[in-house]
């Protein structure tokens, strides 16, 4: 008598929000598609037990600066597009990104400390350039965030953008502008599952939509805490899995941000021998942190190595088709 | 069903002789109740205890030994679906294919690549464990004798072999280093089964797709007496593995299943289209329940990600790795070195101190107590603050060692410098890179300006 295996089915009460980035012409934009994320009734790639609607989506980074600070791997691959956002823009979507990560870093203090002209000049340029919906943010400090993000909403009026970081310090001016011209927002805490939930409940309260928020639980590259983010990200997707409707929605982590801090990434000056050629390592380096954290729930992964880009399309088209 | 400690304890002889390896029967009980041993380690439970006993107190995913005492690896023992419910206790194997038909020179290298390789990370040392060796249509003579070679060269040997008597001669060969036989299949499964269970060694059981089947084959295969078992279900793609692996664990752990109750061995090099996707493919497996995976490409560059990855994965969450907190010399500081402060998270102290050595500037290193935290997220949970810091200062021996009064802080809490100078009244307060790739840099401005 053959042995059965018992039933380990999961039967979960609750769904991810299916959230939509990008306007066409009917919607009142003029992305050439939209880009729809999130609607799992099951945990990653778990097919057997569920359903998983949308396939996850590579965000390319694109700066509205030249980063002069990024080391020859990541610059070499890039070459001339990058200084010109829109240039850089056209090329990823060339590459196959699904979404544009436009940052506007130039209005950091620091870095160049432009203003709202800028960002708007920037903004319209991107999306003249590509028809791809995009993920507009700020330079990460409160007040140029505010300054940039409400310009860049304005400019990008029915585009359905989503605009970002919120945090729990700074959100509701980012906030009144989504729901001023009709965009979304991401939302950002410190690998904190109750945090996330305390930030998406103050957005809500602000009277924007549940599904036009994406959750940025703040990633930790390969190597440089990526495991407190894998785990922070099981336990918001259990959760809203298990009913819990403030969690239900979608994530974004910053492969491609975090990864290219590292060292390992950045150098290859004194470093032991088994670390491996530069490059190849730098690119898996990203590679295996956007394929680590896809395991943990990932919708939206921003990258940057054209390389590691590939790859990650790569391991999404075989982990969306079901087994036969 | 799971017993409590004491409730097991009442079962066992309560004579504390010590010969499981406890001090004493209840803390044997108690490793019992956590599923972390065998009641079989006990040579004194009555037959009456063993029956009351049996299914409840084995650990859902046995534990897998490939070596011996002098270097070994050991798998399974798991108890969690998610590493935040408690920890994963033993990390996978990494093996790379190694073809036993190559000639002298082509193994010797490969092998001495693998043997070789070695890497260091937040003061772990990281490596291979060791060859998966393809029997290349040689003899099974020839096939032992690479086994030995293998061996002798300090790997680990998984032996890809389905022929019997090649995995019989091989296993004479390994001069009492467990090797894992991969792999009995419906064909020849009573033959392998009798080699595993003459040498005392793991055997792998292959599968076809199907786990209903496979979880027979295994329970026929224990009962012939190898009851050490690695499985593989035969399936090689990324959802299909993500699947099986995901089932079959689910099946031991949650519903105490016996059959599935073993580690698992995967392939990504078969499930992957060359050396990138199948790093791509083994960081899954890591992330996802193996614990054998055995590479076809030997990259140091992908090595490396791997075995990162393998160490993030399974690090306790209770217990990040962290320093003990103190003044700690980088080079050789004199009293007029530069003082810089951080948190004691192990990455956290070894990057700084890392890049302080790059350098060539010596320097103090001031370790504050946060917790085992990074930088920024000691700061966000308030641990990493002008109160910890100057506390750090006055209790740490700082002022017997520093004679100068300039302390440096990472720049991503340059926001405390107020705070930190009302503390330190004395001191003057320097903001540092937020990057520690930027000390260097920072260092030579500082001693030079």
């Amino acid at each position: 008598m053959a042995l059965a295996m018992p039933n380990v089915r999961e039967t979960w009460r609750g769904a991810v929000l299916e959230v939509t980035l990008g306007a066409t012409r009917e919607q009142g934009g003029t992305r050439t598609k939209t880009v729809t994320v999130g609607g799992e009734t099951a945990l990653p790639f778990a097919h057997f037990e569920g359903a998983m609607p949308h396939r996850p989506v590579v965000a390319v980074e694109v700066m509205d600066r030249m980063p002069d600070e990024w080391p020859p791997p990541l610059l070499d691959a890039w070459g001339d597009v990058l200084g010109d956002p829109a240039a850089w823009a056209a090329k990823a979507e060339e590459l196959g990104a699904g979404l544009i990560y436009l940052i506007l870093d130039s209005a950091h203090p620091e870095r160049g400390d432009t203003g709202p002209d800028q960002a708007r000049a920037v903004v319209r340029a991107v999306l003249d350039a590509t028809g791809l919906p995009l993920m507009i943010i700020g330079p990460g400090q409160a007040e140029k965030d505010n300054e940039v993000l409400v310009a860049a909403a304005e400019e990008a009026a029915g585009e359905r953008i989503a605009l970002g970081n919120c945090e729990d310090k700074n959100y509701r001016t980012i906030v009144a502008a989504a729901l001023a011209s009709d965009h979304l927002v991401v939302a950002c805490t410190p690998i904190d599952v109750n945090l996330a939930k305390q930030l998406n409940v103050l957005i809500t309260d602000m009277r924007l939509d549940l599904d036009r928020i994406v959750m940025d639980p703040t990633t930790g590259a390969l190597g440089y805490g990526i495991e407190y983010t894998y785990s922070v990200m099981e336990r918001l997707r259990i959760a809203a899995l298990s009913g819990d409707n403030v969690l239900q929605l979608p994530m974004v982590v910053t492969a491609g941000y975090e990864a290219w801090r590292a060292k390992e990434t950045r150098t290859d000056e004194g470093v032991p021998s088994g670390w491996g050629d530069w490059e190849r390592r730098a690119v898996l380096w990203e590679a295996n942190t956007a394929t680590t954290l896809l395991q943990s729930g990932a919708d939206i992964v921003t990258m940057r190595h054209p390389r590691a880009i590939v790859l990650i399309e790569r391991a999404i088209d075989e982990l969306m088709e079901p087994p036969s | 069903m799971a017993l409590s400690g004491l409730a097991i304890y009442k079962l066992l002889p309560k004579t504390n002789c010590k010969e499981c390896g406890f001090p004493t029967c209840l803390a044997f009980a108690m490793k019992l109740a956590a599923l972390q041993v065998d009641l079989a380690d006990c040579p004194y439970v009555s037959d009456e205890a063993k029956q009351q006993l049996a299914g409840a107190s084995a650990p859902p995913i046995r534990l897998i030994t490939v070596g011996n005492e002098h270097r070994k690896i050991e798998v399974g023992n798991e108890t969690v679906m998610y590493r935040h419910e408690k920890t994963f206790y033993h990390q996978p194997g990494f093996f790379y294919r190694l073809d036993a038909g190559l000639d002298d020179e082509a193994f010797r290298e490969r092998l001495q690549a693998i043997v070789g390789y070695e890497v260091e990370r937040v003061g772990q040392e990281l490596a291979p464990e060791g060859v998966a060796l393809a029997d290349g249509d040689v003899s099974a003579d020839v096939y032992a004798k690479r086994a030995k070679q293998a061996s002798a060269a300090g790997a680990l040997v998984i032996l890809l072999t389905t022929d019997p008597d090649e995995a019989d001669a091989a296993c004479a060969e390994m001069g009492g280093s467990k090797p894992l036989i991969y792999a009995a299949t419906p064909d020849n499964w009573e033959q392998m089964a009798a080699v595993a269970a003459k040498h005392d060694v793991p055997l792998a059981v292959r599968g076809s797709g199907d786990l209903d089947e496979l979880a027979e084959l295994a329970k026929q295969i224990a009962g012939k007496g190898a009851e050490d078992l690695v499985l593989d279900p035969g399936t090689r793609g990324w959802a299909a593995t993500l699947e099986d692996l995901t089932r079959a664990r689910r099946a031991a752990i949650r519903k105490g299943f016996r059959a599935l109750g073993y580690p698992v061995i995967t392939f990504p090099g078969e499930g992957a289209n060359g050396p990138e996707e199948e790093a791509l493919l083994a960081a899954q497996h890591v992330a996802k329940y193996a614990g054998f995976v055995v590479m076809d490409h030997f990259d140091p560059a992908a090595l490396y990600t791997l075995l990162t990855l393998r160490q993030n994965i399974y690090t306790d969450p209770q217990k990040p790795i962290q320093v003990s907190p103190g003044l700690y010399p980088v080079g050789d500081p004199t009293p007029e070195s530069p003082l810089l402060v951080t948190t004691n998270f192990s990455l956290t102290y070894f990057s700084v101190a890392g890049e302080v050595e790059g350098s060539g500037i010596p320097a103090w290193l001031l370790i504050a107590d946060a917790e085992g935290m990074s930088v920024l997220t000691a700061w966000a949970a308030g641990k990493f603050d002008a109160d910890s810091i100057a506390k750090a200062v006055k209790t740490m021996g700082v002022l017997d060692k520093v004679s100068h009064r300039r302390i440096v802080i990472p720049g991503f809490v340059a926001t405390i410098s107020g705070e930190l100078e009302e503390e330190l009244p004395d001191w003057e307060i320097l903001v540092g890179p937020r990057e520690s790739i930027g000390i260097p840099g920072y260092l030579k401005q500082l001693t030079t300006a």
